[in-house]
């Protein structure tokens, strides 16, 4: 199952969504916002998406995922609007009969989620100045 | 045609809008749609030269053709997790 969300997110929740008689492992990932980038520091931290088409790829994720390892629960959740230091952005559970399937298939899934899935985040820097994150391009 | 790119996150700052109209050549691609954004939008062009397009929200190559009843976005690189 995949969320896009305005709320806090609930790691508890996540490892309930996936959890199966059938599962040895339970891994859970959680993206958070961090304070301190090189040497800049952030106040808080605002994402947006382009929700039809960031909810479809989570999705095609989620399917890629359960044919590639044999999965007994998939779970991600991201967080959209104004996030403060600490919180969660992202989470993403999955469940396996072995743990090997389950680190590799989070691993896969979170790296996968911040290359192709069209969500932004933007740095509310503590010197008052905002910056859109894009990798890649120079500022 | 008239066709209409969604804008996000620093492309719709850059532009002061959500979305951006431009006029392009019936049948035209992707990549002209780049260069007509450029072109109309200068403020743009930096972020154009990174960014992907999505047509119906699906990731669209430079020869994609489009149709002006397309839903297009403009998604330059993403940052979430």
């Amino acid at each position: 199952m995949v969320e896009l969300t305005d709320k806090v997110i609930d790691p508890n929740a996540a490892v309930e969504a996936v959890a199966s008689r059938n599962a040895g492992a339970v891994v859970l990932f959680l993206g958070v916002t961090r304070e301190v980038t090189g040497d800049r520091v952030t106040e808080s931290l605002d994402y947006e998406c382009y929700p039809e088409m960031a909810e479809r790829k989570l999705a095609e994720l989620e399917s890629e995922a359960r044919r590639r390892w044999p999965l007994t629960g998939c779970h991600i959740i991201h967080r959209l609007g104004h996030l403060e230091i600490g919180e969660a952005s992202v989470a993403v559970a999955v469940s396996s009969p072995h743990r090997g399937d389950a680190f590799a298939a989070g691993q896969w899934l979170i790296d996968t989620l911040k290359e192709v899935v069209p969500i932004w985040k933007k740095e509310n820097w503590a010197d008052g100045s905002t910056e859109w994150v894009h990798p890649g391009v120079e500022s | 045609m008239i066709v209409r790119v969604k804008l996000f996150a620093a492309a719709r700052q850059a532009v002061g809008a959500e979305q951006a109209e431009v006029e392009l050549p019936a049948q035209a691609t992707v990549g002209q749609l780049r260069e007509a954004l450029g072109r109309r939008h200068p403020d743009l062009e930096r972020l154009l030269r990174h960014a992907l397009f999505a047509v119906n929200a699906e990731y669209a190559q430079d020869a994609t053709q489009l149709q002006a009843t397309d839903e297009i976005a403009c998604i330059p690189p993403v940052s979430g997790g």
